[in-house]
Order: C-alpha cells, then sequence, then structure tokens
C-alpha cells in the first residue's frame, strides 16, 4: 500500500499570540499620573484564594492597606524582572501596604514553592483561579498588576513589563497621609464637625 | 511526510521545541492517534536567538511563518480508504513585555492510502 496523498490541517483556526489588553484599553489611568483620582477608581473584586499554608485569603482583609496586586507565572520571564521590585516594596513599606501575588501557574504549588524559595519572596504568593482571572477582566497578558487603594478600589493597572518608578510613585502616593491626596474626605475631621 | 504550517502575529514569539531556560514552555506536538500510519516523529524548524528586554540572554524562539514536518509510515495493517492522525500542540508565546498563558490546540493530518 502507498501512501498518496498526505496534508495537514488544523483542526481549530491557529492563532498565535493574539491578545486583548482588556484594563489597558478600556480604563487608561490618568495622563501623567502613576494613580487615577479618587473619583475614577472601582472597587477591586473580591476573591478566595489559598496560601502556600493552605490558608484562605480573601482581598479584603487587607481593606485598610494598599496592596500591590501582581498576577504572574513561573514561565513568566517578564514577572521574574519586576518580582524583586515587589520584594524591595514589601521590605521598604511595612506598616499600610503589603504586596499579593497571584500565580497563575496550571501546576499549582508543584511549581510555585521551589520557585518562591529559590527567589526567596517575602510576600504572601496565592494560587489563582479562572475565576478570579474572569474577575478583573480577564488576565491575557502577564505580568498583570493592580495598585489597590486603602479602601480596596483599583487606583493603577499595569499591562506587561511596568517601569519600577512607575510602581514606586504609585505606592507612595497611596501611602500618602489623606491631607495630601487632593479630593480625598477627611472622615475624623467630618465627623467631629457633623451636628 | 506532513507539512503542519503554523504562523505567529508580528511582534510576538513562541518559544522553540529546545528553549534557553528551563522554566519557560516549549512548543510540543504530541499525537493523540495516528489511525492507519507509524511513526509521526516531528522535526522542528531551526530557532532563532532573540534578545528580549526581560531576559539576561538571549532566548531560543519561533516567529512569523514556518512548518513542523511530521514522518509517517503505512502501518503494515493499514487498510486502503481515507484517514486522519489527530494530535495536540502546545505553545506559548510572549511579546518584548509581556507573556501569554500556554495554549493547546487541535492538530489533523489527513491521508488517503490506496
Amino acid at each position: 500500500m502507498r501512501l498518496l496523498r498526505l496534508s495537514a490541517a488544523l483542526a481549530t483556526a491557529l492563532l498565535l499570540g493574539w491578545f486583548v489588553w482588556r484594563y489597558s484599553q478600556s480604563q487608561p489611568p490618568a495622563s501623567g499620573a502613576s494613580v487615577r483620582p479618587d473619583k475614577q477608581r472601582h472597587v477591586a473584586p473580591d476573591f478566595a484564594l489559598k496560601d502556600g499554608d493552605g490558608k484562605l485569603v480573601h482581598l479584603s482583609d487587607y481593606r485598610g492597606k494598599v496592596v500591590l496586586l501582581d498576577f504572574w507565572a513561573t514561565w513568566c520571564g517578564p514577572c521574574k524582572i519586576e518580582i524583586p521590585w515587589f520584594i524591595d516594596f514589601q521590605k521598604q513599606h511595612r506598616d499600610g501596604f503589603a504586596v499579593l501575588g497571584v500565580s497563575m501557574d496550571d501546576e499549582g504549588w508543584e511549581v510555585v514553592k521551589p520557585f518562591l524559595a529559590k527567589e526567596k519572596i517575602n510576600y504572601r504568593v496565592l494560587i489563582g483561579n479562572d475565576k478570579t482571572s474572569e474577575s478583573y477582566g480577564g488576565i491575557d497578558a502577564l505580568p498583570t498588576t493592580f495598585l489597590i487603594d486603602r479602601e480596596g478600589r483599583i487606583a493603577s493597572v499595569h499591562v506587561g513589563l511596568a517601569n519600577r518608578k512607575d510602581f514606586e510613585n504609585g505606592i507612595e502616593q497611596l501611602l500618602a497621609p489623606a491631607e495630601s491626596n487632593p479630593g480625598r474626605v477627611n472622615l475624623p475631621a467630618l465627623l467631629m464637625g457633623a451636628k | 511526510m506532513a507539512k503542519i504550517p503554523l504562523s505567529v502575529d508580528s511582534g510576538f514569539h513562541v518559544n522553540s521545541n529546545k528553549p534557553s531556560e528551563e522554566y519557560l514552555i516549549p512548543l510540543k506536538l504530541t499525537w493523540t492517534s495516528t489511525g492507519a500510519l507509524e511513526g509521526g516523529q516531528v522535526e522542528y524548524p531551526k530557532p532563532s536567538l532573540e534578545k528580549y528586554e526581560f531576559a539576561d540572554k538571549p532566548l531560543s524562539v519561533l516567529t512569523g511563518d514556518f512548518n513542523l514536518v511530521a514522518s509517517f509510515k503505512v502501518a503494515a495493517t493499514a487498510t486502503a480508504g481515507p484517514g486522519a492522525a489527530s494530535g495536540k500542540l502546545r505553545y506559548q508565546a510572549c511579546n518584548n513585555r509581556a507573556c501569554f498563558a500556554p495554549k493547546t490546540v487541535d492538530v489533523t493530518v489527513v491521508y488517503q492510502i490506496q
């Protein structure tokens, strides 16, 4: 018998490398500013994900703190550039600030735990899932990093490898006292003056 | 031999079948069923070494249009007629600033035996 005709076809369309940068297109940050003005910030979706100790962690557990929420993966080269920055930020800002890493590795802790040990990551890392990804608009590109203010609202989004200075500026702005943040209402002063 | 044509959009790359770093996900075609054919060993194209902002050393990648070539032979027990070999192609793409989740797509090779 002879093989007369052999042709290859892809059963499904092959669209390598397509993506939708939803957050970066639909919610651009204010020009020239590291974080959005108060009125443009939307509440960050809450989630319940497990950390390396098996504890269930909610984003809402961090209300009152500024949070840098980083979606990443062990196979992501650009992510590895940013992670040392985040380690530094966690060291520099011990009070009122937290970094939360959400790994999108399909293999889960099997690959993530060795990575955390090797890179000496000093912040909490959680294993993400599709539900959480979808709640944040569909995390297509890694890294995707959110800065979340003390009220749990998204102050900025960085899709892809960002600039370290942008993160630093954003964190400083969000950690700054209320009186130095234009547009913020000093609640204690309101309560004191209320009748 | 069967050629499987692939195309990577401009500005993006996929890791080759032998990436430069252990943590990178390789391009890999795996046959799940070959029907009346045997073999299916895959020959991957020669990759290029490209330097990206996020990597210390050049990465072994594939870009643009290229073919995978699979080598089959007709099984001794094969009967005349049409058939198809099915497989899964896994790849992981990045551009120079971001990476995208690994994906798996179906690959089908149709053939006719006389």
